[in-house]
């Protein structure tokens, strides 16, 4: 028997796989159903999005957030459009935002509502018809939606 | 009375990209909220956001339930010429707002 291979350095192995990012189709069925919309065949890339949000927030009504795509912005290379997804509100669905090369810059930003800690998904669509994304996770103490009984 | 605020720079250089945001009174009521006699508060919200430079649309915007109440949009366009921008704002129940801007291009 290979001597490297301890019952500790297997358990090690197996944490290590564990923490390794989630692909898509692991999020919960209602996020992965939305971006498989929006994506059709096409395969999402990582990386060229920069998702702009804190990873603490406090309050979950307002929370401040940023999207910016590296892209030159011409009419040959640009972004069509940015769609923003969320994990765990009710509708999978954030924005949808449709730009141009007349934007010059691919970058937007909104305030969004979070009922609990979370993962925020940003997908751009770029010209030539590839996907790119960035994902972050976070953590909300005061939820969205607790007011209810307050109205 | 709805009031929208629309923050602009002064004045821009040709061909340079310059941020616009935008501010507009709503509550964005999610339709996922339930009131004191364990009815669901109907749904509220601005569906879509549009914007115009000069008669040729430069950005549009769906919004969700998700978007928090008073929605803030910022974005940014490519100053090509001075004139007007043109902001549209619809949702539920006919919410119709809109706005223009002069964008002075120098």
């Amino acid at each position: 028997m290979d001597p490297s291979l301890t019952r500790r350095r297997f358990l090690a192995g197996a944490a290590i796989v564990t923490l390794l990012p989630l692909p898509v189709e692991a999020a919960p069925d209602d996020l992965a159903k939305a971006i498989k919309e929006v994506l059709g065949s096409a395969k999402l890339n990582t990386g060229k999005v920069t998702l702009d949000i804190a990873p603490l927030v406090e309050n979950g009504n307002t929370v401040p957030m940023k999207v910016s795509v590296e892209s030159p912005m011409t009419a040959k290379d640009h972004v069509k459009a940015i769609h923003v997804f969320n994990e765990k509100n009710p509708q999978p669905y954030v924005l949808n935002a449709v730009l141009g090369p007349r934007a010059g810059r691919a970058s937007i930003a909104t305030h969004i509502k979070l009922r609990e800690s979370q993962k925020i998904v940003a997908i751009a669509e770029l010209s030539d018809g590839s996907f790119w994304s960035a994902g972050t996770e976070v953590i909300v103490t005061i939820a969205a939606c607790v007011e209810d009984l307050m109205q | 009375m709805t009031n929208a605020l629309i923050r602009l720079p002064r004045s821009v250089k040709r061909g340079e990209a310059f941020e616009i945001k935008t501010l507009i009174q709503h509550p964005m009521e999610t339709g996922f909220r339930a009131g004191t006699n364990g009815t669901t508060i109907p749904r509220d919200i601005i569906e879509e956001f549009l914007c115009t430079y000069n008669g040729v649309e430069i950005f549009r915007m769906k919004l969700s339930s998700a978007i928090a109440a008073n929605p803030y949009i910022s974005f940014h366009t490519v100053a090509t010429e001075s004139g007007t921008l043109f902001f549209r704002w619809t949702g539920d129940n006919g919410f119709k707002v809109e706005e223009t801007a002069r964008i002075a291009v120098a």
